[in-house]
């Protein structure tokens, strides 16, 4: 009996372009959406996952065969690509949409990806992502992805051990009352917390390479897949502004002013 | 009881470090009594009051935050803290001590590197703390006045949402204060982009050492009204009048920062490399920072900031951080891509490699490890730090006859000095060194000084490019200063202190 051929690894890194997590965000004053005009990066749930998959590569070198990031985004999240290309994917798929188009949703995002991965001839055997995208904070894509392409998957990973050989994984995920251990077959979602690995910062030789990098241009038409929202933002208010705090110049006026705002003493 | 006499022993006990004697500066000067502190209490309320005499009688370890430097190299044993929240009350009190000849030591942040904030013996300690509201911002001219007290910190996150900068950054910046900023006329992180303080501030306020207030508080950007008096101040340590008001003009936010750390293979790379960048970056350049070596392995050992990849650094002598602020990311961009391309391509690269910040995160953990150089250094040992102005050709030599001098003196061993390192601001030709000891001792300090300042006398550079004078220095001004110019800078003190109560024994010998 022939033993069935060692399957290397093909690793597809969905990413996202969003606000930088360090900008103050500002309520648009029509109260339906933030100010966009500010700086965008990498999602850093994303980074992560980018970050992952080339440690995967260090550790398992030719067993993995490549490494693809994936976006859905306007003309300018192709710089976005790049700098995961710089980091170290061989090639990316920019699906690309209008400057004007509405942000896509977390159910029109796995659709897609799942018609980028179902036209891969060479097959995906692991899907890694960030858990979230800080600018929506849904937290959906990952699983809906795992569903819709009736694949496993280790949401909230913060350590993952791959062997190819075997085609299992074996992730440990973030939950409330701890650290959850999973084995799983592949092909397998996996979603990245944060705890999971810190982002190399992109060196010049490799910035360089990137340039040359492929990308590859899609329309969500090219992947019959339609992107059009099915909700309705309603309202985007900012949380209610903190009061500040008030120093006392003494214990007498501390307890005066807790007096004032009703707090009784307990009898001990 | 016994615990405050004790603790007053002890400090009379603790062996005296340093050989300077500024004894002549305090002879003439009275100590605090507890009818000055009486006194005081009329001026100020309770809690503006920290003093080891009744009736205040707090422990003696409540004032020592404010008797020793950040370093715990210098100690002053002062009994008495004031902590006023106006001018007017800053200006009662400097008038009743000029009257009863007690010293005062105007303090900030504490963040000072020389000694120059903390006092010799028992001075009264003002400090600025309570007085740190913005007074008032224009966002068309971009002028900023503030209590001195401000830290630099918070008048960064009051700019934020205006869109604009302070025109000074430094390693220092969550403890120190904007008047001590001006006092000791700070260098720092930006000053190759936006100039020194004696150009970004506009005015000041100041109450003299008789008590007097001298309010040049202009908000105006052009007075050529008669001498500019201000300028003597920022520098001056406040050893001319304490600073209580502050008129700044803050720069325009970058729309776009970026940076990059270099590895450069060999130092003599440097300067080339500077002016390759200054070429293709021209107004974007904002930063340029020098790191050598060992003093960036002592950043990653004390976790400063997140260090680069070894395969990155593998056979890098020295380090370059390069910052650039401009109106437009793409076009920074675009400025930075091509100079890190034409080096990496270049025949015979300056640099081995480097990396570039993708993402603000990065931005800032690249800068922390620039920061850090001082703290790691602190956490290593005890450093003697020499802040000198010498041509940027002579960096490398500096450290290498220092260290080879300590080599010949048997000084350079674990016991006694562990490293010689430099870092600094090449822009502004300003170099760091750093003597890292694993303590104080006498043999170090003989060796180190007078060589080190007649190191850079034979190079015409100067013994304190930004940190000051302070105590540390005071004996060295002879090295960077004519005697003529001492001379007229001990009239100046003369004419606006001649009770010689404010700051003494500070910068001047």
């Amino acid at each position: 009996m022939r033993p069935s051929a060692v399957r290397l690894l093909n690793i597809l890194v969905p990413i996202k372009r969003t606000v930088d997590y360090a900008v103050k965000i500002r309520v648009n004053p029509d109260q339906k959406g933030i100010d966009l005009n500010v700086k965008h990066s990498m999602n850093p749930f994303d980074e992560i996952a980018v970050e992952e998959a080339v440690r995967l590569r260090e550790k398992l070198k030719d067993e993995v065969k490549s490494i693809k990031v994936v976006t859905i985004g306007p003309p300018k999240a192709a710089e976005t690509l790049r700098t995961a290309l710089a980091m170290g994917a061989d090639s990316a798929i920019h699906i690309e949409v209008p400057d004007s188009a509405p942000a896509p949703e977390p159910l029109g995002v796995a659709k897609a990806l799942r018609a980028v991965i179902q036209r891969e001839k060479e097959g995906v055997d692991l899907v890694i992502l960030g858990k979230q995208a800080i600018d929506d904070d849904a937290g959906q894509t990952g699983q809906m992805l795992a569903g819709l392409l009736d694949w496993a998957q280790a949401t909230f990973a913060s350590k993952v051990v791959v062997d190819p050989k075997k085609k299992e994984a074996e992730v440990t995920r973030e939950i409330d009352g701890g650290l959850e251990e999973l084995r799983s077959r592949l092909p397998l979602v996996i979603t990245t917390d944060l705890r999971l690995n810190e982002p190399r910062y992109a060196s010049l030789p490799n910035i360089m390479k990137a340039k040359k990098k492929p990308i590859q241009k899609l329309t969500p038409a090219d992947l019959e897949v339609d992107l059009t929202p099915i909700l309705e933002t309603i309202k985007v208010a900012e949380p209610p502004k903190r009061v500040g705090g008030g120093k006392v110049g003494s214990v007498d006026e501390l307890i005066a002013k807790l007096k004032e705002a009703g707090i009784t003493p307990v009898k001990s | 009881m016994l615990s405050r006499q004790l603790a007053r022993c002890l400090y009379a006990r603790a062996p005296r470090r340093w050989s300077h004697s500024p004894a002549a500066a305090l002879s003439g000067l009275n100590s605090v009594t507890e009818t000055d502190l009486a006194h005081f209490a009329t001026i100020l309320p309770e809690s503006a009051i920290i003093s080891t005499i009744a009736p205040s009688a707090a422990p003696a370890d409540e004032l020592a935050p404010f008797n020793n430097d950040w370093m715990n190299k210098y100690h002053g044993r002062s009994t008495t803290v004031l902590k006023p929240r106006t001018t007017q009350e800053v200006s009662e009190i400097v008038k009743w001590c000029n009257q009863r000849r007690i010293g005062i030591v105007p303090q900030g942040g504490n963040t000072g590197l020389v000694g120059g904030s903390v006092p010799v013996k028992d001075e009264l300690i003002i400090s600025l703390a309570n007085m740190s509201k913005v007074r008032a911002f224009d966002d068309v001219s971009g002028i900023l006045v503030a209590d001195a007290g401000c830290i630099l910190q918070s008048l960064s996150d009051y700019l934020v949402p205006h869109n604009h900068i302070v025109p000074l950054d430094l390693g220092a910046k969550g403890s120190c204060q904007i008047g001590g900023n001006v006092s000791t006329n700070a260098g720092g992180l930006r000053l190759l982009r936006y100039g020194s303080l004696h150009g970004s501030v506009l005015g000041l306020e100041v109450v003299l050492p008789d008590g007097t207030i001298l309010d040049q508080l202009t908000s105006l950007r052009k007075d050529n009204t008669g001498y500019d008096l201000k300028q003597l101040f920022i520098g001056a340590e406040g050893t001319l009048g304490i600073v209580t008001g502050v008129s700044i003009l803050a720069a325009p936010a970058p729309q776009a920062s970026n940076n990059v750390m270099l590895a450069l293979p060999k130092f003599e790379n440097v300067l080339p490399l500077f002016k390759e960048t200054k070429r293709q970056l021209s107004e974007i350049l904002s930063a340029f920072e020098f790191i050598d070596r060992t003093v960036y392995d002592l950043a990653v050992k004390h976790g400063q900031g997140r260090a680069l990849d070894p395969s990155e650094v593998e056979g890098a002598e020295c380090f370059v951080l390069v910052e650039t602020s401009g109106g437009k990311r793409e076009h920074d961009e675009e400025k930075l891509n091509s100079l890190l391309e034409s080096l990496m391509e270049a025949d015979e690269p300056l640099i081995n490699t480097g990396v570039l910040a993708t993402s603000p995160a990065q931005f800032s953990a690249l800068w922390a490890i620039r920061e850090g150089l001082t703290e790691a250094v602190s956490k290593e040992g005890k450093a003697y730090k020499y802040d000198i102005s010498i041509p940027l050709a002579k960096f490398e030599e500096a450290v290498n006859k220092t260290k080879d001098h300590l080599r010949q003196k048997g000084l350079l061993h674990e016991g006694a000095v562990k490293h010689v390192v430099g870092y600094g601001h090449v822009g502004d030709a300003n170099l760091h060194l750093n003597v890292v000891a694993a303590d104080y001792t006498p043999e170090i300090e003989a060796a180190l000084e007078p060589f080190v300042y007649e190191l850079v006398a034979s190079y015409k550079g100067s013994i304190s490019a930004e940190h000051g004078i302070g105590l540390m220095k005071t004996h060295a001004l002879q090295y960077s200063k004519s005697p003529t110019s001492i001379e007229w800078m001990k009239r100046i003190k003369g004419l606006f202190d001649p009770n010689g109560i404010m700051n003494p024994g500070k910068v001047l010998p």
